[in-house]
């Protein structure tokens, strides 16, 4: 297929009238990436302090029918998932992200919830995930997936529960952005080689970025019959966020 | 699928005489446009945003070859695979070839317009593997064979009572007797149905809305959770997209999603964006194994360069149908392809040819609706006059339409004999109808008087009223 690669490419230029960009022109793109250059962040999102910016990611997020509960500590989080789940009428059933971030979840004050850490299998009706980050804009949850984080626990089980630390909130989308950038492929530190330009991979050869990220903002939806919508279509009917407002964890 | 755009007049008339269509349009007539302006009313940098996401996909457009070739570097070094298709023959095989080599018996597909480009389910039908629509829309219309017929709600053509109808005839496993009476039970049903299928899927097919250069990333955007359960259950994730869809950065993606959700549906942000990057990572406990990329020309890249090149920047976010008065009129499946609505009367021609799509941009009353509401300002009644250029140009048109038109050139190039053809016309009708004031029939006309009246003139014309005016109103001075 490289035939094709060549045509299309070709064709793009004798379309463009031209030739393959000169070094000077790539140069000047591959800077235009290196500079990760915002363009306009809407005013709602820009320059919020840390209060209102929980306040604006949990009035989103409400909006979009996720529920928010607020707790003062990761104590507390067996107890406020205890009560969703009964509330909800659901089964005392949960699987928990084997991530180390949520190791010190004191699941045993809770000994009738039965947990089981790993990915979502078929018959899993209630998961529990950490996240990376929840951006105030729209109300959206930020999950990279990795050995601790299977993107299967997003999707599968019909009830999506997530902890969300306060200080995890940011405000915007590029705010999200840079977080992945310092987490999955951090700058070089001064005297360390320079990543080649325009190549892709971080200091250690990893990619950029993990396999999956997802922006999740409310939970399942539909309205393809007749334009009304239907939460839960594919994915969980229901996202409970437990957003824990103790002090500022790894943002 | 074989396009029936050539027949669009007699479409249009099935589309207007269809109870059920007319009824599920004027859901749509209402519902989309109100959410829109919603939406819009809380984002006050709206517009500024749009002249960003303009600019942010001109400089994709015009560096394309550049950053085609970082975004495939960047998908290897993931340890996905680029394939490059020139044509929807090209495209179709790729992918046979992929579930091929898998053993795949069953295909999940997400939600992509460029599937339908390529009628990429019959293909693989054709030859043994069942394809699986998991979006509900895109469901809907696969157990009723019939194309999508708009682009982002593929049946929004119909309502529940046929969607119900489908159901009991497809899924004989369930109880006939069970009430099919909401869309939530509908939604019920689909959701219990498909879910055995996303488990056993041996590939899932998405589409992407962006693809980014910089991570060598593909980005879908749903509200559902299918494109997600399609990507992360299967052995294998192919992602099938036309090569316009790059964009440089992370950065340039956010400005264009902060456009997609609000023009598309009216929400702030769609359920789920999900930026994917390569196969599974050791140590990671789901997703693909494989992870490829099937790159689309398939006639854009003709169109870089020319007075088409801006149909290049489409989002495919169907703010242009869900405005457009004709959409609205007679529903997709009169454009007879797989675009309906202004950007499918500009794109269609482009793909299959103005010989079978000539009449899609001349159904227009180029009432602009749709440019003054594309998230990226693409001139579409512009471009459809560009094709009506080319088809007078290219002889396509017939000679009554062409004698016609050559009459009229005739008549505008001579002003002069233009005002006293008008003046007279407008004297005789304004005299002929002054008793009802309105024509029912007219001479040579009757095609436009036979569904409505003609209102008869005041028996002068605009331009003898204005110069008569002007000339009043030096007299005073």
């Amino acid at each position: 297929m490289s035939a094709a690669r060549d045509d299309i490419l070709g064709g793009i230029r004798r379309a463009l009238r031209r030739g393959p960009l000169s070094a000077d022109q790539a140069a000047e793109l591959t800077e235009r990436i290196a500079a990760h250059r915002r363009n306009l962040v809407p005013a709602r999102a820009a320059a919020l302090d840390p209060a209102a910016r929980i306040d604006l990611f949990v009035a989103m997020a409400e909006e979009v029918q996720t529920t928010v509960a607020r707790v003062s500590s990761e104590l507390d989080i067996p107890a406020e998932v205890a009560r969703y789940l009964a509330a909800e009428n659901l089964p005392a059933e949960l699987v928990v992200a084997p991530d180390q971030s949520l190791d010190a979840i004191p699941w045993d004050t809770r000994p009738l919830l039965h947990i089981r850490r790993g990915r979502a299998e078929a018959q899993d009706a209630v998961s529990l995930t950490p996240c990376l980050a929840g951006v105030a804009e729209t109300g959206t949850l930020m999950l990279a997936s990795g050995p601790g984080t299977p993107t299967t626990l997003n999707f599968l089980p019909d009830t999506h529960i997530v902890v969300l630390h306060a200080g995890q909130i940011v405000a915007s989308y590029e705010d999200g952005w840079d977080l992945l950038r310092a987490r999955f492929n951090p700058p070089p530190q001064a005297g360390e080689m320079v990543r080649p330009t325009g190549g892709p991979e971080g200091a250690d050869g990893a990619p950029l970025l993990p396999r999956t990220i997802n922006l999740i903002t409310g939970p399942s939806r539909t309205g393809d019959i007749e334009q009304r919508i239907q939460l839960g279509a594919h994915g969980p009917r229901r996202l409970h966020i437990v957003l824990v407002e103790d002090a500022p964890s790894q943002v | 699928m074989q396009p029936t755009s050539h027949s669009f007049p007699a479409n249009a008339r099935a589309g207007l005489a269809d109870p059920i269509l007319q009824t599920a349009l004027g859901l749509a007539r209402t519902g989309f446009p109100q959410r829109r302006q919603e939406a819009i009313a809380r984002l006050p940098e709206f517009e500024e945003l749009r002249e960003q996401g303009r600019a942010i996909k001109d400089h994709a457009l015009a560096n394309l070859d550049f950053y085609l070739e970082l975004y495939e570097r960047n998908v290897t070094a993931a340890g996905g695979q680029v394939h490059w298709a020139r044509t929807a023959e090209e495209a179709r095989a790729t992918v046979l070839a992929i579930c091929r080599a898998a053993n795949a018996k069953i295909v999940t597909k997400g939600k992509s317009m460029v599937a339908e480009e390529i009628a990429l389910n019959d293909h693989l039908e054709a030859n043994g593997i069942t394809p699986v629509e998991t979006d509900l829309g895109e469901y809907i219309i696969q157990l009723r064979h019939e194309p999508p017929s708009h682009i982002i709600a593929p049946a929004i053509h119909l309502m529940k009572e046929q969607v119900a109808d489908a159901f009991r005839e497809a899924h004989t496993e369930l109880d006939p007797a069970r009430p099919l009476i909401d869309p939530r039970a509908l939604c019920d049903e689909a959701r219990t149905v498909l879910r055995p299928r996303f488990l056993a899927a041996d590939v899932g097919i998405t589409g992407a809305n962006f693809l980014v250069a910089e991570t060598g990333s593909s980005i879908i955007v749903t509200n559902e959770g299918n494109g997600d359960l399609t990507q992360i259950l299967p052995r294998i994730h192919i992602v099938i997209t036309g090569i316009e869809k790059i964009v440089p950065t992370l950065e340039d993606a956010a400005t264009l999603l902060r456009l997609l959700a609000r023009s598309a549906t009216g929400q702030e942000f769609s359920s789920y964006t999900t930026i994917s990057t390569g196969p599974r990572r050791p140590g990671d406990l789901d997703g693909p194994e494989e992870y490829h990329v099937v790159l689309l020309d398939n006639g854009r890249s003709a169109l870089l360069g020319g007075e088409f090149q801006d149909m290049l920047r489409c989002l495919r976010c169907a703010a242009c149908l869900n405005h457009c008065p004709v959409y609205a009129a007679v529903g997709g499946h009169a454009y007879g392809w797989v675009y309906p609505g202004p950007m499918g009367a500009v794109l269609t021609p482009a793909l299959v040819g103005l010989g079978e799509a000539g009449h899609l941009p001349n159904a227009s009353s180029f009432c602009g609706r749709c440019e003054s509401v594309c998230p990226v300002k693409i001139p579409l009644p512009k471009m459809m006059r560009h094709w009506r250029e080319r088809e007078f140009a290219w002889r396509l048109n017939p000679p009554v339409y062409r004698s016609g038109l050559r009459l009229w050139a005739a008549l505008a190039q001579r002003p002069a004999l233009y005002h006293a053809l008008a003046g007279t016309a407008s004297r005789v009708l304004g005299w002929a109808g002054q008793l009802r004031g309105r024509f029912r029939s007219l001479p040579f006309a009757a095609g436009w008087t036979a569904v409505r009246d003609m209102p008869a003139p005041q028996g002068r014309s605009f331009q003898s009223l204005w110069t008569e005016q002007q000339r009043r109103s030096e007299r005073r001075r």
